[in-house]
């Protein structure tokens, strides 16, 4: 008898209580679903309309497409054809590819090479020379546009390589100071016996960074990487500064120029925005894990 | 033939001088307790630790300023150190491949060295997926499979089982001995030590203490930090004094008790006749209470610990203990102290006993109270 | 076809190219005699980073700065001004404005994320569903700017009187509530509208701002979800446990054990967010028209006046001004890292 009694004063909270707390959970439940519906609609209605015929587009909502399903690709086949600084539509696509890829990977090469250094070589004011390094994250990429510029319009800059390679330049260096510091905190913290045991088996800087430290930094390798890829191939600030004339712009300077040009031609705009958004979503779906990981190691590492 | 010797000295002095020399062919084991800087000595001979001063010679050759891949040596990490990108074959492998070795002969030396450590079912696993013990000797074997001119072993042990760290401590000492290459390892405990050296360098505070063969050191501490290292339960130290000393003997006085030595034990410690009157440290391994004894020693046990093999009698007498420090010697402040007497199991002491253990003075050991040295024939 | 060959051919070019001369560098540098050996070898290591980041940051920082105070038309002005670009920037009410503008959004934008971040990641822990759920709200982080500014500028689309011809989500409903809510809904061209529903006021941005602003906390939501959430699934289950067998409610267990305990990770997250917000530039330039109709902010002014209106030392003083604003907020997010290291 005793102990029924314990064991009932011992669950002290009222059940009012424990029902308002079920409630506000249940509540909260309802709530993300909605703000994840609400997130997703813009794109799903920008999806819906950039396969809707021009007149429907222009005359009735998009959610109307569920009760008047119309299907064309003429959007598609129209916006890659649509003349941009008098070039079609597509050639921008393959623009953001000739500055994406290369402007991704080559910023990581040399920033896992510094990280090498900074981790495992031996050279006077190494520590130093890093806190600068990590230091120069403030510097809002706005401070070098100008001189940068100059630099590439001066006369000791070839001519020629005005466009992609001014554009691969000015992304290295923007993505540098993050890239070295988040691959510095992973390679650096490879296990040192290994690193030693590598040396005493005979290998040189060169073979241990290819052999050991490279195949062990894939996944901070891949998550860099991603970030860089989708911060390029979205940028639109660095390439219209350096990228020189209208035609060596990516698709986003396009893209713009078009919603200037062209505000009311929703069939295009629909089509052209979903392009240019189809790569980061394919490699965003399929590479989320690496992705979030990365986003992980630069702001919650303890 | 391996000619090494060090003299080091940097800002923080983690080895402010050590000279050494290591035998062709040798097991040399480096004790000490952490922090001693045995594993600085270690990685300085490996190279991947700068010599701040002195010479490293490696067969007469001055190798300070060479890289470790250099200096044709080996080493087993205390974490192993496994590739874990590569599978247990191309570990063993890789220094091979590094230097450019036929790709048939290759083949040859890593299966004649798995075969050896029982590695072939394994061969082509990753790290990750071993045993803590299966990965120990991909270590080894990475070692062995170089046939270099000296072994480095950084605690290898330490990271297994204790059932296991027995039976690998074993297998590591007959590889040694059949492979003869000469071999420095790193150990913090003095089992492994003991069990294992030709010889055991005990360091502390980067010092050298004493380089001596496993039996010598037992029996002959060269100081109080040597004696009180080796030996599990460690020995028993108190202060005492010298009371007189006359050609027939020596008399040493412990908390009131008189100790009466002559013969070979007064020779042994013959040095102690020119401090009559003075305070000394006497030492007693638990070992040399209650067996065959031309002395005896009146003690209250306090607790009594049965091991199966033997029995530990925790008992107080009436002196101050001893004990070697960081730093030199400390003499407790109370003016009594524990000894442990290691008994046979079948002893029928009881705790709250007193009672009068017998002693044998040929294994007393007496020690200078300030510097600690022991003091042994004059 | 022959398109997608050459641009393929310029990134494998590039990039073989690259690693090659690397490669080349670190071959020529062992050959050299010892001790210059190891040294070449780290300078090949570390030396591209530095030639980069001393080339491309810090003196194109020192050019900027002295440019900030000249004046003049072309890439070198040459006229020199003083803290004139400055004095200006601080008494020019068009100047003003953007100020104005960007501490509205660094507040606005940065409090609605964090919020937002915090109450998905807290409700939807150990949710069925929670991997997709968040995955939906991530999702705009991939997406560009210039393309969430098309997405949304279709939202906000308005056209001619009829509710039931609008094509634009949020004007529609806007309409529709007409009959619902008190004052008139009319048809409403949000992204020219200056004025914040009416009101006309120094101090408050436009309703067209706000609107874009929308958009960035649509697309940073998710990664303060993302990140928050991670936090909270690192809390130990028995520290609320034992907060619960103390007396806490549910909701105090939350508010008074768990947030403290996620403390830093939500300051690394808004401070992260906040840098982010003071340089936004895409999004004005697509939904803004370059800072037109009062949505200008200091990032965009900065483009504008040095590339639109060609002057470049007030340019230059925009991104002066950037910079000193964003020193703070950095020192305070290592400040945060460090005591986040330490503590724990």
């Amino acid at each position: 008898m005793a102990a029924t009694l314990d064991a009932k004063s011992r669950d002290t909270t009222p059940v009012g209580s424990k029902i308002a707390t079920t409630l506000s959970s249940r509540l909260g439940r309802m709530f993300v679903w909605l703000l994840a519906i609400l997130w997703t609609v813009p794109t799903l209605g920008l999806l819906i309309s950039s396969v809707r015929p021009e007149r429907k587009i222009k005359t009735t909502g998009w959610w109307t497409f569920f009760t008047d399903p119309q299907v064309t690709l003429e959007n598609y086949s129209g916006v890659l054809e649509n003349k941009v600084y008098g070039l079609p539509f597509s050639h921008f696509f393959w623009n953001t590819v000739k500055i994406a890829i290369p402007a991704a990977v080559i910023p990581i090469v040399i920033a896992a090479f510094a990280a090498y250094a900074f981790s495992w070589m031996k050279f006077k004011g190494r520590d130093w020379i890093f806190v600068l390094v990590v230091g120069l994250m403030v510097v809002p990429l706005q401070m070098c546009l100008i001189p940068l510029l100059k630099f590439f319009s001066s006369d000791f800059f070839p001519d020629s390589w005005v466009g992609v390679y001014t554009i691969w330049l000015a992304h290295a260096i923007f993505g540098m100071p993050l890239a070295i510091f988040l691959l510095k905190n992973f390679i650096g913290s490879l296990p040192s016996e290994v690193i030693e045991a590598a040396r005493v088996d005979g290998a040189s800087h060169l073979t241990i960074f290819r052999r050991i430290v490279l195949p062990l930094s894939v996944p901070a390798l891949a998550s860099l990487g991603i970030f860089q890829f989708l911060w390029v191939w979205n940028d639109l600030l660095v390439a219209k500064v350096f990228g020189g004339r209208a035609t060596n712009q990516p698709m986003t300077a396009a893209m713009v120029d078009m919603v200037g040009n062209r505000g009311n031609d929703w069939q295009l705009l629909t089509a052209g925005a979903f392009v240019t958004m189809i790569v980061p979503l394919i490699v965003f779906l399929s590479l989320q894990r690496f992705f979030v990981r990365g986003l992980l190691a630069g702001s919650v590492k303890g | 033939m391996v000619n090494l010797q060090k003299r080091y000295a940097n800002g923080f002095e983690a080895v402010p001088g050590l000279d050494l020399q290591i035998n062709d062919g040798e097991f040399l084991v480096l004790v000490g307790p952490s922090g001693c800087g045995k594993s600085t000595v270690l990685r300085m001979v490996a190279g991947l630790e700068d010599i701040s001063g002195g010479d490293l010679l490696i067969d007469d050759v001055r190798v300070n300023a060479m890289g470790p891949q250099q200096r044709d040596i080996a080493m087993v990490f205390q974490s192993y150190a496994l590739y874990p990108n590569m599978t247990v074959g191309e570990n063993i492998a890789f220094a091979m491949k590094l230097r450019k070795t036929d790709k048939a002969e290759i083949k040859a030396k890593v299966a004649e060295v798995a075969e050896l450590l029982e590695l072939t079912p394994v061969l082509d696993r990753k790290p990750g997926q071993l045993s803590g013990g299966q990965r120990q000797r991909v270590a080894m074997g990475r070692a062995i499979v170089r046939q270099p001119k000296l072994f480095l072993m950084d605690e290898p042990l330490s990271n297994l089982d204790a059932k296991l760290r027995v039976q690998t401590r074993a297998e590591i000492s007959k590889l040694q001995r059949r492979l003869g290459v000469t071999t420095v390892y790193v150990t913090h405990d003095q089992v492994e030590a003991m069990t294992m050296g030709d010889r055991v360098a005990v360091l502390r505070r980067g010092e050298l203490m004493q380089v001596a063969t496993p039996e010598m050191l037992y029996s002959d501490p060269a100081n109080l930090f040597v004696a009180q290292f080796i030996g599990s339960p460690s020995m028993n130290v108190v202060r005492g004094s010298v009371a007189s000393a006359d050609p027939s003997g020596i008399t040493l006085d412990i908390a009131g008790q008189t100790l009466r030595l002559t013969g070979d034990a007064a020779g042994r410690l013959s040095g102690l006749a020119a401090r009559v009157g003075e305070d000394i440290a006497v030492g007693i391994r638990p070992e040399a209470l209650e067996g065959d004894g031309d002395a005896s020693i009146d003690v209250l046990v306090d607790l009594v610990e049965m091991l199966g093999s033997g029995k530990l009698a925790h008992c107080t007498i009436e002196a101050p203990s001893v004990r070697s420090t960081d730093t030199g010697v400390e003499i407790s402040e109370r003016n009594e102290s524990t000894v442990i007497a290691s008994l046979d199991p079948r002893h029928t002491v009881r705790a709250g006993e007193r009672v009068s253990f017998t002693l044998d003075t040929h294994r007393l050991h007496a020690f200078d109270v300030t510097t600690g040295a022991a003091i042994g024939r004059s | 076809m022959v398109e997608i060959l050459k641009s393929l051919s310029v990134v494998a070019v590039g990039i073989i190219g690259f690693i090659a001369v690397l490669g080349g560098l670190y071959w020529l540098a062992s050959q050299l005699p010892e001790p210059w050996r190891e040294r070449a070898r780290v300078a090949v290591f570390v030396g591209p980073a530095l030639i980069l980041l001393v080339g491309g940051l810090i003196i194109p920082s020192i050019v900027n700065l002295r440019l900030s105070f000249y004046t003049g038309n072309g890439l070198s002005p040459t006229k020199w001004y003083g803290l004139g670009n400055f004095r200006d920037i601080f008494t020019n009410d068009d100047n003003l404005m953007v100020l104005r503008n960007t501490v509205w959004w660094v507040l606005v934008v940065t409090a609605a994320s964090v919020v937002i971040g915090i109450i998905i990641a807290r409700f939807a822990d150990k949710m069925r569903g929670e991997p997709i759920a968040k995955a939906l709200i991530f999702l705009p982080t991939a997406i560009s700017m210039v393309g969430a500014g098309v997405i949304w500028n279709f939202m906000y689309a308005t056209k001619g009187n009829d509710p039931d011809k609008q094509f634009g989500l949020i004007t529609y409903f806007w309409m529709k509530l007409d009959p619902i809510l008190p004052g008139h809904q009319g048809p409403n061209y949000w992204l020219q509208d200056k004025r914040f529903f009416g009101i006309d006021s120094n101090w408050l941005p436009g309703v067209n701002t706000f609107f874009i602003m929308a958009v960035i906390v649509w697309i940073q939501a998710g990664f303060a979800t993302v990140v928050i959430s991670a936090a909270l699934k690192g809390v130990p289950d028995d520290l609320v446990e034992a907060a619960k067998i103390d007396g806490a409610t549910e909701r105090q267990a939350f508010f008074k054990v768990v947030l403290p305990y996620v403390k830093g990770t939500i300051i690394t997250v808004a401070t992260t967010i906040l840098i982010a917000v003071m340089k936004i530039f895409d999004i004005i330039q697509t939904m803004g028209k370059g800072g037109s109709f009062g949505t200008s902010t200091i990032a965009n002014e900065m483009y504008e006046q040095s590339f639109t209106q060609d002057n470049k030392g007030r340019g230059a003083a925009w991104a002066v001004l950037l910079f000193l604003a964003v020193i703070p907020i950095v020192f305070i997010n290592s400040r945060n890292q460090r005591a986040m290291r330490e503590g724990r």
